[in-house]
């Protein structure tokens, strides 16, 4: 006899809905499926018109995150078993605008993302014939952590502050610029910190820390901005103490 | 419509002296309120007399601590009750009366405390 | 896109019609128990204010006379304030302890090339608080 687990399914259809509702579907129970299989099996099988996200289904590309029992998770990375024999309510990405179903409006993120300029800013660029930037292990070790981001924006719906303050700049994004302010090539420090020190950017944050426990990579976006706040403070004194400071 | 944020420049500022307060707050509160607070009211050592207080609080450098005592601490609760209340209430399009509020209190705390511990003989 | 590229200027999602925009909750800090727990460690700090201000109306007390600091001493004997003053010791525990735990994220230490453990900063911070503690008690009572 198959064994089935009931999933509630977030259904938005700007169309004809006022507001998203959660419909019931009844989905084969594998041990070894995860919260995407069955995704996939309502959209195969029961019914065609969900619409969400993914793509690698092996947790590197970021695209299938949602909340799994109000929690922020990637569906690829979430087995049904860790719920059975319970129902499982998938909703869309918390403190996103939902477009449809599953789907979030992620270009605040992408605006956000940008505006920290997460690439190597060097004020004079080597020629090709100059070689490589070269970089120790040591210098490769300080940054790596916040490399790891897959822009998942899991981080994104644990954070309350986001979720309140439109203007917060958000985990990912400032662990991000912390990743290329602290990487031994880059010289755009100074930039970032003019992008995010004087604006609502990183100092809405409180250090809630749920980021973090969200994060599917460990890339401790909580840490990042403690340390980039630090960065920031130290940056403050000094350009008060020592105004002719070079900019 | 794309709107230019408010530049916030005393923001460091406030933020250090929140994570100041907060070292302060969490080495020496716990030991003054487990004295002061109950151990002493409650009778569980010797009592302390209204000379002997005073003859701990002459040296300057004691008064000094408990002026770092009263006024980072204060610091430390204007910065994080201010977030509290944009978070909590929801209510930041009040931003300025809170931040006036809160880092006014702190000022005026500490302008207490050095007054207080300036004047005692 | 250029409205993307402005120099420092925030953009706000735009108003869709069409797309959902669930509002928070005041009470969304009562939802999930490690939002409660942070809520609960933010007011401590209301706490720590507290007893700042009985501090200060202790030490105003006692410039003002044996008479005044006695005065004090009984107010602070009535069972309202020593049930005050548990609650408040409790939350300045609960301060303590999550700020010793959260801080050796912020100060990330390197130490020959390699990075001090979180646990050892924080056991540190924990060696020094009880250290200082007693340093304190023992000044006051001796």
């Amino acid at each position: 006899m198959a064994e089935t687990i009931q999933l509630e399914v977030t259904r938005y259809s700007p169309e004809h809905d006022a507001a998203p509702a959660l419909q019931r579907f009844e989905v084969p129970y594998r041990k070894d499926w995860v919260v995407l299989d069955a995704l996939n099996y309502i959209k195969d099988k029961l019914d065609g018109s969900l619409s969400y996200r993914w793509s690698c289904r092996m947790g590197i590309c970021g695209s299938c995150g949602m909340m799994v029992n109000g929690e922020p998770k990637l569906t690829c990375a979430t087995f049904l078993s860790h719920y059975a024999p319970g129902a499982v309510r998938v909703e869309p990405l918390r403190y996103f605008p939902v477009v449809r179903d599953l789907v979030i409006e992620m270009t605040d993120f992408m605006v956000k993302l940008q505006k920290v300029k997460p690439w190597i800013i060097r004020k004079d660029e080597k020629s090709i014939a100059d070689g490589e930037y070269r970089q120790t292990p040591q210098q490769l070790d300080v940054y790596k952590q916040f490399s790891m981001c897959i822009n998942c924006m899991l981080c994104y719906a644990a954070c309350p502050v986001y979720g309140l303050d439109p203007l917060f700049t958000g985990p990912a994004a400032i662990a991000l610029a912390q990743r290329y302010n602290m990487d031994s090539r880059d010289e755009g420090a100074r930039e970032r910190m003019d992008i995010l020190s004087q604006h609502e950017g990183i100092w809405a944050c409180t250090f809630v820390g749920e980021c973090t426990k969200a994060c599917p990579k460990n890339v401790d976006p909580a840490g990042a901005i403690q340390q980039y706040k630090l960065t920031a403070a130290k940056e403050w004194f000094k350009s008060l103490l020592v105004p002719w400071g070079a900019k | 419509m794309a709107e230019e944020a408010p530049k916030k420049f005393l923001e460091p500022l406030f933020w250090t002296l929140f994570s100041a307060g907060g070292v302060v707050a969490a080495l020496l509160m716990p030991v003054h309120i487990f004295l002061f607070g109950l151990a002493l009211p409650l009778g569980w050592l010797q009592d302390l007399s209204h000379g002997r207080a005073l003859a701990l609080i002459e040296h300057p450098l004691v008064r000094i601590y408990l002026f770092v005592f009263c006024s980072l601490p204060l610091f430390h609760w204007a910065h994080r009750f201010r977030y509290t209340l944009y978070d909590g209430l929801q209510i930041k399009h009040l931003n300025e009366v809170i931040t006036v509020f809160c880092y006014g209190g702190a000022i005026i705390g500490t302008a207490l405390a050095g007054y207080v511990l300036w004047s005692i003989p | 896109m250029t409205r993307h590229e402005a120099k420092g200027a925030t953009q706000y999602t735009p108003y869709h019609p069409r797309w959902y925009r669930t509002r928070v909750s005041t009470y969304w800090w009562l939802w999930k128990w490690y939002y409660l727990k942070f809520v609960l460690r933010e007011l401590s700090s209301i706490f720590v204010a507290y007893f700042v201000v009985i501090t200060l109306l202790q030490i105003h007390s006692l410039g003002r006379g044996p008479d005044a600091y006695v005065r004090f001493e009984e107010r602070m004997r009535n069972p309202l304030m020593i049930a005050l003053n548990a609650i408040s010791f409790l939350f300045v525990l609960f301060h303590t302890i999550t700020w010793f735990n959260l801080a050796p994220r912020a100060m990330v230490a390197h130490l020959g090339g390699k990075r001090v453990p979180d646990a050892l900063i924080a056991c540190s911070n924990y060696v020094a608080w009880l250290a200082i503690s007693a340093v304190v008690a023992w000044f006051i009572l001796r």
